[in-house]
Order: structure tokens, then C-alpha cells, then sequence
């Protein structure tokens, strides 16, 4: 008879090989995006094949099962529920909630040995204790607080931009790092709740200044914290498919904060410790819904809109997050339909940051069928703006600001933008003259090929549709399609 | 070689490895990527899961051991479904 524990052994690591393969196969399909959704299939069978493994070869007992039932019962259910009921449009908040939960959990783990378990914890385990209750508290506290401004239920309070924060900041960090040193020689007392309460609030301290415009960034950072927070639990328990996954997740995540970073022309540093983007910038208009800044504004009607469209022969829409917020995704599509069948050119220009996150803009048009071709990336819908008749932008604002690319006075000096202001006629429709995500006025809106259409996006885009149908231009179609059938 | 020279290796190959596996990102993918990669840092779980199994009969330890395995849990189910719903869409297109 051969040793049963030989071949458990054997079998529980090649669970745990082939797991860390399919991980590794995952996260590179999901970069493409033929291959994306297999890919996160993937990787969730790579996830329940390393928890089988980790199953098989600890072999809880009845009491363990009970707890393990418990956690997984709740914990599964809530996800689940969690992803059916979010809108597209809560996605970044979803996921910074997600992602704090995870950190939460690896916090948690670390908390849990050092309280009742460290008697048996060498040095290993007990520095990746210190590790996992710092970046694990870091990642909680900053993606809640993440979630929280996303929502709407945080301000940017007015003491975080002055740099007293820096000072605050770097207290917490040093309360945190003393903690985390003297965790180690006293791993149940004082120091473990130092680390615990100091990073909490340096989650807290470094998030709250950030502004809107640049959430997204740090969630994705916030996400790699996550994989090394994983990864810093893997050490304290010791299972290597623990610190390959974390170290994979957190290596990646800080790849696509970068190229994050470089999509909105903002370095990673200026976005952790500059502050909110605009709050001290030369040409802000000041915050929130200022009109001061602009004296040469056209405004029009829906119905001379429709008639500069009715005559185009290519239009291009510039959709930004206004459009996902008035939940107008769908009556624009409703619009080009009906252009398209008059025999006008349509497409989507969509900047890499549309939306509120990279990508965002993509998968809320796909929700409303907008046909993946007709989305356009920023370089290769610009040269063809000269030859666009009419581009209608959507409650779009920063993306589209011809300031960056001439006044090097302005904050957004460099941002790579949609050149609409090369089009024959631009119609801007929005809310009012506020300042967009990062409260700075845009030049675009008073140049005299530029009309300002004002209100609610899908109250506009009904406007145009019910226009263009009563000049006839659905009628004509009808026809033409009876001709042709 | 020691557990932990053999635990840092692993830790320095899978960091390179993450560096290599995504190195040109549609912007279209960058959601969905950053959300799929969410909840694969949920695997923490299986922390979870050890703390569990080492708790015994200590009952504060199995409750915070079930707490940090929900909150994984919730990362990892939420994460890859939210993905799934997100890639879905992008799939309609290519059918077409």
C-alpha cells in the first residue's frame, strides 16, 4: 500500500498548478477582446478549482464545514445579488466596493492569526502579518471611501486640499509603520491595533482629497493593493497559490493604473498627492455651476438641431457620462437608427476615459445595442472630424476641450482630446453652463461654429426624434424600404 | 532551498508574470479588466478557508475566519458575475 497522503498530496498540487495556469490564461485573455469573456470564465473555474484543491487537502471537519457553510452561504448570495441589481452606470462604485471587500477579508485573516495564532507564527508570518493588516487596512478604508464619492454620499472637504493633509498623512503612516515594526514582539497587544487604526485612516487620508475625475485611477491602484494584500495573507498561511495569484493581480493592476494614467494625461503621483484636479488651476472657473467665465455662448433649439441633421451627411456623436446619467443610451440609438435610414453616416466617437472609467462608454453603448463598429477610438475618429457635418456631444465636457491642445495655461494642457471643433457645426447638449468633472470652463462652447442645446439629454434626443419624424424623414424611409421589399 | 527563499521566488515570478500578461489593454477592456481582476484578488478565500480549518474549536477565531470568507466570497462571486454581465454585451456585437 503506498502512502494515502502521497497521492493527496500529489493530486491537491496539481489542482493547484493547473489553477495557477488557467489564473495566469485568464488574465491575459482578458486583454483581448475576443477572448474576454471566456477568459473570466476561466478564471472563476481557476477560483473553484484552487478552493477544491485547498478543500481536498485540509479536509475540514463537521464544526469547520458549519462555519465555512455559513461565510460562503452569505458572502455568495450577496455577490450574487450584488451583480444582477447594479446598474452599468454604478460600475466604478461596484467595484471599489467589491475590492474593499476583499481587502477587508485579507485584513481580517491577518487580524485573526495574530489575535489566536501567533504562538505557532514565525518571523515569516508574523512580518506578512504587519504586511497584510497594512495594505489590507489601506485597500478597505480607501475603496469604501472611493465608493462613498463616487456615490455622491462624500464631499471633497475643503482642509484635504491644503496641505495640511501631507502632514496628517505622513502622522498615520509613521503611526502605522511603528505599529507594523513592533507587531512582531508583541503580536496581540498595542502595536497590532497601531497598524489596524493607523492605515485605516491613511485609506482614508489619501483617498478623500482625490477628486471625481480621477477615481478611477484609484480604484484600479487600490485593486493591485488588493492582490498584495492577498498575497501578504498568502505568506501568513502559507499556501504559494496564495501569493502567485496576489502577486499576479497586484502587479497587473499597477500596468493598468498606468496605462490608466497615461489614457487621461496625469501621472500616477500628481493624481495620489496633487489633489483634486482643478481646485488650483489657472483657468477654473470656480466650482461647481459658475457661468461667469463665458460671454459668446449660441444657444438653440432641438428643432434647428434636427434640421442641421436632417441635411448632414455624416454625424458624429461624442457620448460622455451626462448621457449615461440621463439614461439616454437608448433613444440615442434610436436617433442614429433613424438617421442611418435616411442615409446619413453615424458613428460614436468615444475618448479613452468616456464615461467615469476607461472602457465605461463602451459597455454602456453595447447595453443599448449600439453596434460595436460604429464606436470609434479618439485616434482614429480625429483626422476624420474636417470632413464631419454635424457632431453632437453628450453631456461630454473635459474630453472635448480645445484648450487642451492650445492654452498651456490651461490644467487639461496635454490631455489628449476629441478634435470636434474641426467639425463643420458642433451642438453641445447640456444641462446648463456648470463646469465639467474637473470644474474648468471650455473654450469649445464659444466658438461660433458651436450651439449650445440646453437640457436633459434624453429630453433633447426625444425632442430631435419626434423633429426629424414630423419633417418626414422616418416617412421617407418606410417608403423607400416598401420600394425596396 | 528554504520555505521562504521558495516563497519570495514565487512572489517575484508571479509579480513579472502579471507584468507581462497584460501588456497592451483595448481601452474598451480596461472596466472589465479591472473588475475581472478585482475578483480574482478575491482569492483570499483560501486564506479564509485555512483560518478555518486552524481555528478548531475557537469560536471567535471560526467567526472572523467566516466573516473574512464572506466578504472574499462576496468579492469573487460579485466580481467575475459583474464581468460576465459587462462581457456579455460586447459579445452581441461579434454574433451580428
Amino acid at each position: 500500500m503506498t502512502s494515502p497522503f502521497l497521492s493527496i498530496d500529489l493530486l491537491t498540487d496539481a489542482i493547484d498548478l493547473v489553477a495557477v495556469l488557467l489564473l495566469a490564461l485568464g488574465i491575459k485573455g482578458l486583454s483581448k477582446v475576443r477572448s474576454a469573456r471566456g477568459a473570466n470564465q476561466l478564471a472563476a473555474v481557476a477560483m473553484g478549482l484552487a478552493v477544491l484543491g485547498l478543500l481536498i487537502e485540509i479536509q475540514p471537519g463537521p464544526l469547520a464545514w458549519l462555519w465555512i457553510g455559513a461565510g460562503s452561504a452569505a458572502g455568495g448570495l450577496a455577490g450574487l445579488i450584488t451583480a444582477r441589481r447594479v446598474p452599468m452606470t454604478a460600475m466604478p462604485e461596484v467595484v471599489a466596493l467589491f475590492n474593499g471587500c476583499g481587502g477587508l477579508a485579507s485584513l481580517l485573516v491577518a487580524v485573526g492569526v495574530a489575535l489566536f495564532d501567533s504562538a505557532s507564527a514565525d518571523m515569516v508570518a508574523l512580518v506578512s502579518i504587519a504586511i497584510s493588516v497594512f495594505v489590507g487596512s489601506i485597500t478597505f478604508t480607501g475603496s469604501i471611501v472611493a465608493m462613498a464619492k463616487l456615490q455622491g454620499w462624500l464631499d471633497t472637504p475643503a482642509w484635504t486640499q491644503s496641505s495640511v493633509r501631507h502632514v496628517v498623512n505622513i502622522a498615520l503612516a509613521v503611526l502605522a509603520l511603528v505599529g507594523a515594526v513592533l507587531l512582531p514582539g508583541d503580536p496581540t497587544g498595542l502595536p497590532l491595533w497601531l497598524v489596524v487604526i493607523g492605515s485605516s485612516l491613511l485609506g482614508v487620508g489619501v483617498t478623500l482629497p482625490i477628486g471625481g475625475a480621477d477615481m478611477p485611477v484609484v480604484i484600479s491602484l487600490l485593486n493591485s493593493y488588493s492582490g498584495v494584500a492577498a498575497a501578504a495573507a498568502g505568506f501568513v498561511v502559507g499556501s504559494q497559490l496564495l501569493i502567485v495569484a496576489g502577486a499576479m493581480v497586484g502587479s497587473a493592476g499597477l500596468i493598468l493604473t498606468q496605462v490608466m494614467c497615461t489614457a487621461m494625461n496625469r501621472s500616477l503621483l500628481s493624481v495620489l498627492f496633487g489633489g483634486a484636479l482643478g481646485a488650483s488651476g489657472g483657468s477654473a472657473v470656480g466650482g461647481g455651476g459658475s457661468e461667469a467665465g463665458y460671454t459668446r455662448i449660441t444657444s438653440c433649439s432641438p428643432e434647428e438641431c434636427a434640421m442641421a441633421l436632417e441635411q448632414a451627411e455624416r454625424v458624429v456623436f461624442v457620448p460622455g457620462y451626462g448621457l449615461a446619467v440621463a439614461q439616454a443610451q437608448h433613444a440615442l440609438r434610436e436617433l442614429s437608427k433613424l438617421l442611418e435610414a435616411h442615409g446619413v453616416e453615424v458613428s460614436y466617437a468615444i475618448h479613452p476615459v468616456a464615461g467615469r472609467m476607461p472602457g465605461h462608454m463602451n459597455v454602456l453603448l453595447a447595453e443599448a445595442d449600439v453596434p460595436y463598429e460604429q464606436l470609434i477610438e479618439m485616434d482614429l475618429i480625429n483626422p476624420e472630424f474636417p470632413r464631419t457635418d454635424v457632431v453632437i456631444v453628450l453631456g461630454a465636457n473635459d474630453v472635448v476641450n480645445p484648450d487642451a491642445k492650445s492654452d498651456p495655461t490651461s490644467p487639461l494642457y496635454g490631455m489628449p482630446v476629441l478634435e470636434v471643433d474641426q467639425a463643420r457645426q458642433v451642438f453641445v447638449v447640456k444641462r446648463s453652463l456648470g463646469a465639467g468633472y474637473a470644474g474648468i470652463a471650455n473654450a469649445l462652447f464659444e466658438l461660433p461654429q458651436t450651439a449650445m442645446v440646453f437640457g436633459d439629454a434624453k429630453a433633447v434626443l426625444n425632442g430631435l426624434l419626434s423633429e426629424l419624424r414630423s419633417m418626414g424623414v422616418g416617412k421617407v424611409v418606410a417608403k423607400k424600404e416598401k420600394v425596396a421589399a | 532551498m528554504s520555505v521562504l527563499s521558495q516563497a519570495l521566488w514565487v512572489l517575484l515570478l508571479g509579480s513579472l508574470l502579471g507584468l507581462e500578461l497584460i501588456g497592451k489593454v483595448p481601452p474598451t477592456l480596461h472596466t472589465p479588466l479591472m473588475s475581472g481582476a478585482n475578483a480574482i484578488s478575491g482569492i483570499t478565500v483560501l486564506a479564509s478557508l485555512t483560518l478555518i480549518q486552524k481555528a478548531g474549536d475557537n469560536q471567535a477565531l471560526l467567526l472572523i475566519g467566516a466573516l473574512s470568507l464572506g466578504f472574499a466570497l462576496y468579492n469573487v462571486v460579485g466580481g467575475f458575475l459583474v464581468t460576465d454581465r459587462m462581457l456579455a454585451m460586447f459579445r452581441r456585437k461579434g454574433d451580428a
